[in-house]
């Protein structure tokens, strides 16, 4: 059983992607970020299943990293609402030309 | 037996996936993503990944959600029920390009079992050999500590920075 579950994270990577892309409120989008991580973490465990266990280890190192990745964007989130008072990215126009 | 419960949360997954993307709630988006992960989190248990599964459920579903949920309420964005999902052409081309990255990865995906040197690789025999030999947290531990101990080591410097930054950039102007 490795066919499947590699289908399984093509299209929640494609549904995490549509997401992305698709909406405008910044938290859904980092939202559908978690679960792009998501998609290619599962796909990793259904090789390491046939390719030794390196690819476990390798989902354990893009947790920690997701982890820190959502502290510091929330961070980030927080920061931006103070200023505009929305987290509509519509509204964040400073680096639009 | 195994097959069904992969189909199971499977679709649980891909259902709850859809569910992130279109609830126009902040707070049900992200009571969604917890049910797609915890579905993931089965799935890894089927995959024979038990410790991972363990950790998606405490440390994904369980720290960074709440993380998550703890910014929405902190925001106040549970009332506020305008869309914000983009309609038109914009809605149309993200639809194009979602849909071909997620058939053109399905597809091959789909071909992995036929790539060339797959029957070369060790197959699910030796990972549960290796299980039974080192245990669920032993197979996973000691490359952990061995092999990839310098990339374990950098993982906690980029933890300490992340505290770091999250606190100056997340702290009110004194």
């Amino acid at each position: 059983m490795v066919t499947q579950p590699l289908v399984l994270s093509g299209l929640l990577f494609g549904i995490g992607a549509f997401g992305f892309l698709v909406r405008r409120n910044a938290i859904i989008m980092f939202l559908c970020v978690e679960l792009m991580l998501n998609a290619v973490n599962l796909a990793l465990v259904a090789t390491s299943r046939f390719a030794g266990i390196d690819g476990q280890v390798f989902v354990f190192f893009v947790m920690t990293v997701a982890a820190a990745e959502a502290a510091v964007g929330l961070a980030i989130i927080i920061s931006i609402f103070r200023h505009y008072e929305t987290v509509n990215v519509n509204n964040f126009n400073l680096l639009k030309w | 037996m195994a097959e069904f419960l992969f189909y199971v949360f499977g679709s649980v997954a891909l259902g709850s996936a859809l569910g992130v993307v279109l609830s126009r709630n902040p707070v049900g988006s992200l009571l969604f993503m917890v049910a797609t992960l915890a579905s993931v989190a089965g799935i890894f248990v089927l995959l024979e990944a038990h410790f991972l599964a363990a950790i998606q459920i405490m440390v994904y579903a369980g720290a960074i959600m709440v993380l998550f949920l703890f910014v929405i309420m902190l925001l106040n964005l549970g009332h506020e029920y305008q869309r914000d999902i983009k309609t038109g052409l914009g809605a149309i081309l993200a639809f194009a390009v979602a849909g071909a990255l997620a058939g053109g990865v399905a597809s091959t995906m789909r071909g992995a079992a036929d790539a060339p040197g797959f029957q070369y690789l060790q197959g699910p025999d030796a990972l549960d050999a290796a299980i039974q030999e080192y245990g669920i947290l032993g197979v996973i531990a000691r490359p952990l500590y061995t092999e990839y101990v310098v990339a374990f080591e950098v993982t906690g410097l980029l933890l300490l920075v992340a505290i770091v930054g999250a606190l100056v950039l997340a702290k009110r102007r004194v």
